[in-house]
């Protein structure tokens, strides 16, 4: 079938740029680094769950991992740094 | 290909768990979480795959076309809205050990008595 | 113990972890061979008996609603969770901190903060209907609205997400869902039964009971969201500050 001669390679691509993501993710020690690098990880999970055929989960964690994690995060990073800046 | 997916799933939840293990900072860990966290996502709509299969929506789309699994998607998207919350709830933990140990490296941490 | 004890065991433990998911994983049926005996039943029988076209919005109201509701109720109890670990020891005092924005992000963002809630307020309208829901739409509705506190100050964004008025508005929508499944009990139907007839295929007025659920879990995600997103920003960012 010609929808799954196509699809197949694509997906294959997707679950590859999945298991680098997350090792991108893990490896970036600095915080500030790895929520950009969380955000792109995020990105190439909706293109997964695009290829899986999978649009409200899509839909989801687009939305999640744009605004609501970098937001959490950011504010943690910048209470310890402010911390950190008194305290000196 | 048929086990490629099941391999991903596994090393993510595999290499979040190690970003646990060796983490230097407390908002590092937290994102190490979500990323074990996102290999379930990953596991279960892998299992929910039908082949040549469309999404589970049928506006305009003839009724009765294969379409992949919708209840591992339902379970999906309800639980990725809810790891926001969850997620900051572990950093608001953190950021008050770190109000009291005035650092966020876990090693050091322990090493604190009373 | 040593960081480098931790490590080794650690790399042990994933070994035999690792050799457990491989045998788990190898009795698994190939990928997309599976023979989802419930997914085709669900897929068949959705539209014909609910009339919405999105199959998953229907299991998430109706077919596991319960579920739904129980997920709601762990969003509730973890952001009355984090409210509670950041409660103020005194009433701060939202005065005007001046602004941090470039002119450039607050003209973009301006017209995003407005993009942003619509958006959000579209998939939640729609969202047994085509892709998404109240869950999606309830999470963009807050994104948006707390863009606000970025394209602005922290004084232009207070009243938005002045937790004393959301608090409600998250209640209505938790206790909503639960009083919508509660009014099938009175009637003698099975709790969360859908109640009202099934419309026509495709529009608004589709799904029973299915858009009122919709709508009350997207104004809890919504109002829960941004119960936490703005007592994070003013924990943080804006702590109350003794010396006045």
């Amino acid at each position: 079938m010609s929808v799954v001669a196509t699809t197949a390679p694509l997906q294959a691509v997707a679950y590859v740029l999945v298991a680098a993501g997350a090792a991108g993710v893990v490896l970036s020690r600095d915080p500030l680094r790895q929520i950009v690098v969380s955000g792109i990880y995020g990105y190439v999970l909706v293109l997964l769950f695009m290829v899986l055929q999978a649009p409200d989960v899509a839909l989801s964690m687009l939305v999640v991992s744009t605004v609501a994690y970098p937001l959490v995060v950011l504010v943690a990073i910048a209470r310890v740094r402010n911390r950190r800046e008194d305290d000196e | 290909m048929s086990y490629l997916p099941f391999a991903v799933a596994g090393w993510v939840c595999l290499i979040g768990l190690y970003g646990v293990a060796t983490s230097r900072n407390l908002i590092h860990l937290a994102l190490c979480l979500t990323v074990t966290q996102s290999s379930t996502y990953v596991l279960l709509l892998s299992v929910g795959y039908v082949r040549g299969g469309t999404a589970p929506i049928f506006k305009g789309v003839k009724l009765g076309t294969r379409a992949v699994d919708p209840v591992v998607q339902s379970l999906s998207l309800t639980d990725i809205v809810v790891s926001v919350t969850v997620l900051a709830l572990i950093l608001a933990l953190g950021l008050d050990v770190f109000g009291a140990a005035k650092t966020v490296d876990p090693d050091e941490i322990a090493e604190l008595q009373g | 113990m040593t960081r480098r004890t931790r490590i080794v065991i650690f790399l042990t433990a994933a070994l035999g972890l690792a050799a457990l998911f491989g045998w788990a994983f190898a009795g698994l049926p190939a990928f997309g061979n599976g023979s989802h005996v419930y997914a085709f039943l669900l897929n068949h029988v959705a539209v014909p008996e609910r009339h919405t076209t999105n199959v998953v919005a229907a299991i998430v109201f109706d077919y596991r609603g319960f579920d739904t509701l129980g997920e709601e109720f762990i969003l509730f109890t973890a952001v009355a969770g984090v409210v509670l670990l950041l409660r103020p020891v005194e009433r701060e005092d939202p005065e005007d901190r001046g602004t941090t924005a470039s002119d450039a992000l607050r003209f973009v963002g301006v017209g995003m903060v407005g993009a942003g809630v619509l958006v959000g307020l579209w998939l939640i309208a729609f969202g047994y209907i085509t892709p998404g829901g109240g869950f999606q739409g309830g999470v963009a509705v807050a994104a948006g609205a707390v863009l606000l506190y970025f394209v602005s100050n922290y004084s232009a964004f207070y009243p938005l997400g002045h937790v004393d008025g959301l608090d409600p508005v998250e209640a209505l929508g938790a206790g909503g869902y639960a009083v919508i499944g509660a009014v099938a009990l009175v009637s003698g139907l099975p709790f969360l039964a859908n109640l009202l007839g099934p419309g026509s295929v495709g529009t608004l007025v589709s799904g029973g009971s299915i858009p009122f659920l919709n709508w009350a879990s997207g104004i809890e995600v919504a109002a829960a969201n941004l119960i936490l997103f703005s007592e994070f920003i003013r924990e943080y960012l804006h702590p109350a500050r003794q010396d006045g």
